[in-house]
């Protein structure tokens, strides 16, 4: 097998959006539009990760020439990349939509979930911080970028993902979804989650981030910072992630396939500055051999690590 | 690129697993990671190579551990199509999987085991794939090295399947004679089946005509789903946004806004492809919930409905049942008037009852509390499909297909 006969013909970026890409986009919209027409407190989870930004973004077209009718919000461990952080500000700025940060800080000061350490991840922590935001500001219906793609349970799970009053799913017992009609009841207390991006792929979103000219965070992109190998994977050192002993940084060209926390997501090294040759990358990882290069190995750690942060929301 | 939407059935028995798994092989479409991780599960069950049975294994992990099955969703492209798959498991409540994963589809691909052919369940699936208006079955005869590559016994089969077909009216009908197992005609042309000159089966599914569902057979049909002011800013007058699900929209058309029955104008339109918003001329009272359609060809406003159901609840539905019934963009109170028949998707025949228990598919006769705008569903499957949810537990109870005709106790 060589990447020049089988690489699908996918890598191109269509100029204007292709037959697939405007199917996948009305369904995402016809998403938005009936959440927000059905639930009374819908708000959007914004990461600023690249799932996110094009969910943002489909919203806009959803509602335009008005206004998002949500607010988005931000789940914030505290160790955010700078840069990722000031993207959430000024996008949701520019959309005309309050941006609502969750601090899970916060909720280590109420005792709500215990320190894990000035260092260590707090990726785990996550997801109290977003139960107790969605209670207390009372939402009913939570957008995510989530896609079911991304692993075998998530080949399961619904466009709408009902959650009960402790915020649990449980995959025996969801609604079946038919044609185009979902149903968005819930009760006081319990929520949805919806996924409107639900049937894209990774290669999707790319190609469709080229098309629709999609902003993203300049970390997406090849850019020179110090990193340390550390568990297979190029870690960037920073206040947060400083270089523990016996790792000795050096400076690298990389980028980031996913956006999250900075202590616990790796960079891949790349020369990728644009779309294209971002998802040139991408369908290269796709396409890996056995007996790949180490470098390819890393690819290969941060696509999984891209599934395991992801599947958090 | 195009998208197809297809809905896979069969049961493990049939090699459906083998076949997805299979597919996603020869299409080169697996990651390393996934193919080691089959290649370590299949020596562990002291088998050799690549058991592509393993590849999508959760229905079986599941199937062991007593969860109920359920459709799953799988993604593959190839240089010229996006494929979405709603993988549908075969035995269990396969009535409420099979109807779920055919709602969505444009091809309901079955799998037919070439030893035993034509079998009660084949027809079961073909005949809720036909029902629920897919417009290709393809039927994958698998197993052929079992019977010795038998053109023989290929082509009973395709007689077999061409009689079933003409009984449930379905109008385009293709076979491929496979073997998932060894992979040929999946992806790559057999040197097993010279007596064979169609397409393999990934080359049919790329091939195969997209129907255009947007435009169905019935002229406009756009159910509001909000209405938007612009930002300060962003032009004036009000917007009309929704999903176009019938015929197509221009400015200058005329359209009536129903229930209501009022004439207008379009006069502006905008969006792409399916997701579009439209400005009217006249200054109606438009809200989330009415349909516009073209005037020349409307659809009925109703308030008493004959469908045919299929029921998902344990609880049984009997005659006098309130429901919610939620129709395009619209959600209703509505009850049970009768239950005229149950179907036998077996024999296609017709029984007197006065419950639908789960998993049944029956003919039954509603009343709403407020009018809904219907097509028939072989009209045009989204004006003419609907859910039932049971207000007491929010769950979705039931889909419903409008009949063709209504008030006259015929199909």
């Amino acid at each position: 097998m060589t990447m020049t006969d089988d690489a699908p013909a996918t890598a191109s970026i269509p100029s204007i959006l292709d037959d697939e890409l405007l199917a996948l986009e009305a369904h995402a919209i016809f998403v938005l539009r009936e959440v927000a027409s059905e639930c009374e407190r819908p708000v959007l989870l914004f990461s600023g990760g690249k799932d996110s930004a094009v969910l943002l973004h489909l919203a806009e077209k959803a509602f335009a020439p008005g206004r998002v009718p949500f607010p988005v919000m931000q789940i914030a461990t505290g160790h955010e990349f700078p840069d990722v952080d000031e993207f959430v500000r000024q996008r949701a700025a520019s959309a005309g939509v309050e941006l609502i940060v969750a601090r899970v800080q916060d909720s280590i000061d109420r005792g709500r979930v215990a320190d894990p350490g000035p260092l260590a991840s707090r990726n785990r922590l996550q997801s109290v911080t977003l139960l107790d935001a969605l209670a207390e500001r009372r939402f009913d219906a939570a957008f995510g970028g989530a896609r079911r793609d991304e692993d075998k349970a998530r080949a399961k799970e619904r466009v709408l993902s009902f959650r009960d009053a402790f915020g649990q799913w449980d995959p025996r017992n969801q609604r079946p979804e038919l044609w185009q009609l979902y149903n968005t009841r819930v009760r006081p207390g319990e929520h949805l989650r919806a996924f409107p991006i639900s049937d894209w792929t990774e290669l999707d979103v790319w190609r469709y981030i080229g098309a629709d000219g999609v902003a993203l965070p300049d970390l997406y992109f090849a850019h020179e910072r110090e990193v340390v190998a550390r568990d297979g994977m190029l870690v960037a050192t920073g206040p947060h992630t400083p270089a523990r002993p016996g790792e000795t940084p050096w400076r690298e060209i990389v980028r980031y396939r996913t956006v999250g926390d900075m202590s616990c997501t790796g960079a891949v090294r790349s020369t990728a500055t644009t779309v294209t040759a971002v998802l040139d990358e991408v369908i290269a990882a796709r396409l890996t051999e056995r007996g790949a290069t180490r470098a390819d190995d890393k690819f290969s750690e941060a696509s999984m690590e891209d599934r395991k942060r992801e599947g958090y929301f | 690129m195009q998208l197809l939407r297809l809905a896979t059935t069969g049961s493990v028995d049939d090699g459906k697993s083998t076949l997805i798994g299979r597919l996603l092989h020869d299409a080169k479409l697996l990651l390393e990671d996934q193919v080691e991780a089959v290649a370590a599960s299949t020596a562990r069950r002291g088998g050799e190579g690549l058991d592509l049975s393993l590849v999508t294994d959760g229905l079986r992990a599941e199937r062991e551990q007593g969860i109920t099955i359920d459709v799953a969703y799988r993604y593959f492209a190839t240089p010229t199509r996006a494929f979405i798959v709603a993988d549908t498991p075969g035995h269990v409540q396969y009535t409420r999987n099979m109807v779920t994963g055919a709602s969505t589809s444009d091809v309901a691909v079955l799998l037919v085991d070439a030893r035993h052919g034509v079998r009660e369940q084949t027809r079961r699936h073909a005949a809720v794939a036909a029902l629920l208006g897919v417009h290709h079955l393809v039927l994958a005869v698998n197993k052929l090295d079992l019977v010795g590559w038998s053109a023989d016994r290929y082509h009973e089969i395709v007689a077999d399947v061409h009689a079933l077909a003409a009984g449930l009216g379905v109008a385009e009908v293709h076979l491929v004679p496979i073997s998932a197992l060894h992979g040929d005609n999946v992806v790559d042309p057999s040197p097993n089946t010279p007596w064979y000159v169609g397409p393999t089966l990934l080359g049919l599914l790329e091939t195969l005509p997209i129907d255009d569902a947007v435009a169905a057979s019935t002229g406009l049909r756009l159910p509001v789903q909000l209405v938007i002011r612009p930002r300060v800013g962003s032009g004036e007058g009000r917007w009309y946004a929704g999903h176009l699900s019938g015929g197509s929209v221009a400015p200058g058309q005329e359209v009536v806004v129903l229930p209501s029955a009022r004439t207008t104008t379009i006069t502006a339109v905008e969006g792409d492809g399916a997701a579009v918003r439209v400005q009217l001329a006249d200054e109606l009272d438009v809200a989330r919930g009415d349909l516009l359609a073209a005037a020349d060809d409307r659809p009925i406003v109703v308030t008493e409905l004959e469908a045919t159901v299929c029921w998902f609840s344990e609880q049984p539905l009997r005659a006098g049942d309130r429901l919610l019934v939620k129709h395009t963009t619209r959600t209703v109170p509505a009850r049970v008037v009768a239950i005229e028949h149950r179907l036998d998707v077996e024999t296609m025949e017709h029984h007197a009852t006065d419950v639908l228990e789960m998993n049944d598919l029956g003919r039954v006769r509603l009343v709403t509390a407020t009018p809904l705008v219907v097509d028939a569903y072989r009209r045009n499957r989204r004006t003419g499909s609907f859910i039932a949810v049971d207000e007491r537990t929010n769950a979705t109870v039931a889909a419903g297909l409008v009949a063709d005709r209504q008030g006259s106790g015929e199909p």
